[in-house]
């Protein structure tokens, strides 16, 4: 078994008296998809806040390529490796779709203070968003305003600056959300090729993605990891049935 | 995106042309009037470099417009009575050289931003606003009671300070300093939007979070923004000195924040080119309407009602639409 890139520790963060993180240990190991799941409110987001950076948690630790970084910031996360897509699209919304792209391709490469170069013909920067705007499908919106945009095109922009990123692990954060049954399907695809080029870490609500990507599963109830394992030992578990698939099959 | 350029051309053109008319024609004050807009212009494109293009609200800037004013009154003061400003540990004297007071204007403008923006920058929305005022207004008093340089009765100079090979007596050269000014600010600030640091600063301002995850702090982005604003509104405040040969304290008063401001919403926030709209339609206000009563600032209250209200783009986003969109 490969050494995890990511390895969350033992982390517990509390808001007054309600645990949202309560002793969580969870992996990414190299080339798997690892899927957290979970009903509302169960600490999903909580998790990925600590793991992305932006919120410390009160005991514990997490691990990024070899190095502690449960005291280090968002952006010095990002500029380690992390590319992180938002549950909620998270986007400069009066810039092109092309401009956002940019922004992550420079974000990467890092001199944003340079003051006189016009940035929107600096050629690598163009092809590194180009290159990524075309992998998730938008090579013909680059001209778009993202306010513009459909919901589903905003999800596939996330996608797109996080892969200017040039990531270590991906942590996605409901990427399906709102895609429709096609644009589902195409993202789907997408990230089953995409895991070989770097692991990810994926919040997801649609079982029907998460049984068909996920290498390994992860279910979050109430703060706590009731259980990991492969789809088929997620699926049999009688307590994630009983905590979570039940409910979840009717809604 | 034309319709801009058309905008920005002619407002340079009128700018040029105006004045150019008045000293043909004989009419010195038509010509100092279009410096005043000129230097107000720069001002305010100071100000909307944090204020559009970062989002940074500040109503202090009449710290740095002041400081530059001061800098440059200071100096000439030294010159004037032969007094040195300092003999230890090096002796500097006074100094009636523009390029030399608006180089050293830029300077400390750029020092006391980055030192006013590391504290304020900590805080965002109004308490940014109330720091960046009580900054300016620390500096206000300071002015009044230092007696030294004139307390409230403010510090003149007796002759315009010189620039190398011109007469700035003359109000046609002086003019043509400052439009020269004005073009090469422009010119930086066009620039620099357009670059990488602009589209960071722009992502920054409409969405931190984004900013972040894409590995760049927010904080450093605003901080280099709020002193390039400061070092520009500081020349603006020395050219202003050296335009009517006087500083005293009103220069740093809230009131002068306010009307940078008000250049800078009238003109389009987050245009390049939307403060000298701003000016140009301020001085306009103030010339035909300052005729017509003194209480003008009434009317200038309601044209400000009407941008705020129907034309949040101010000038620029009336005629040329919305190019950039802001909030």
């Amino acid at each position: 078994m490969t050494e995890p890139i990511l390895d969350i520790r033992g982390v517990s963060k509390s808001f007054g008296a309600l645990k949202a993180s309560n002793n969580v240990s969870i992996d990414l190991r190299a080339g798997e998809i690892h899927a957290l799941i979970g009903p509302n409110g169960a600490g999903k987001s909580t998790l990925i806040k600590q793991i992305a950076g932006g919120l410390m948690p009160d005991s514990g630790s997490v691990h990024f390529d070899g190095r502690d970084i449960t005291v280090l910031s968002t952006p010095a996360r990002a500029r380690l490796g992390m590319g992180r897509t938002f549950q909620i699209s998270s986007l400069a919304m009066e810039y092109t779709v092309l401009q956002n792209a940019i922004v992550g391709a420079l974000g990467h490469r890092g001199d944003v203070f340079r003051f006189f170069r016009p940035v929107m013909k600096d050629a690598d920067l163009l092809a590194t968003a180009r290159d990524a705007l075309g992998q998730v499908g938008l090579e013909d919106f680059h001209n778009f305003r993202t306010s513009e945009l459909s919901h589903g095109q905003r999800r596939q922009l996330e996608v797109a600056v996080a892969l200017t990123l040039s990531p270590k692990v991906f942590l996605m954060d409901e990427p399906m959300a709102g895609l429709g049954t096609e644009g589902s399907h195409r993202l789907m695809d997408f990230l089953d090729q995409l895991r070989h080029k770097a692991p990810i870490l994926l919040v997801e609500h649609d079982m029907d993605a998460v049984f068909t990507l996920a290498d390994r599963i992860s279910v979050l109830v109430y703060g706590e990891i009731i259980a990991t394992g492969s789809v088929d030992e997620i699926r049999s578990n009688p307590t994630v049935q009983s905590a979570y698939l039940g409910e979840e099959a009717e809604a | 995106m034309r319709k801009e350029s058309l905008l920005n051309a002619a407002l340079l053109v009128v700018l040029l042309a105006f004045p150019l008319w008045a000293w043909f024609v004989d009419e010195p004050f038509l010509i100092t009037l279009t410096t005043r807009a000129i230097v107000f212009a720069i001002a305010g494109i100071g100000l909307n470099f944090a204020l559009g293009f970062g989002g940074l609200v500040s109503l202090g800037h009449a710290a740095f417009f002041g400081l530059g004013g001061y800098v440059v009154g200071v100096l000439a003061f030294h010159a004037q009575t032969y007094t040195p400003l300092m003999e230890w540990p090096f002796a500097i004297g006074g100094t009636k050289s523009m390029p030399v007071t608006w180089l050293t204007a830029i300077v400390l403008s750029t020092v006391l931003a980055f030192a006013i923006g590391a504290l304020s920058l900590r805080t965002t929305g109004v308490y940014f606003i109330m720091i960046t005022l009580a900054f300016a207004q620390m500096l206000f008093y300071f002015t009044i009671s230092w007696s030294t340089y004139g307390g409230e009765d403010g510090l003149s100079l007796y002759v315009r300070n010189g620039f190398p090979g011109l007469n700035t007596m003359d109000p046609i050269q002086f003019f043509a300093i400052c439009y020269v000014i004005l073009l090469i600010v422009l010119f930086i600030v066009f620039s620099i939007s357009r670059s990488s640091f602009g589209l960071a600063l722009g992502a920054s301002r409409q969405n931190e979070e984004r900013i972040q995850a894409v590995g760049q702090v927010p904080f450093r982005l605003y901080l280099t923004a709020f002193a390039i604003s400061g070092a520009i509104t500081g020349l603006a405040g020395a050219l202003f000195a050296d335009l009517n040969r006087f500083v005293s304290p009103t220069m740093f008063s809230w009131q002068t924040s306010g009307e940078i401001m008000v250049f800078v919403i009238l003109g389009g926030v987050g245009r390049v080119f939307g403060p000298v709209a701003g000016a140009v339609l301020f001085i306009l206000l103030e010339h035909t309407l300052g005729g017509l009563s003194e209480f003008w600032h009434i009317y200038l209250g309601a044209v400000l009602l009407g941008v705020v209200l129907f034309a949040r783009g101010g000038l620029y986003g009336m005629i040329a639409g919305r190019e950039v969109a802001h909030d």
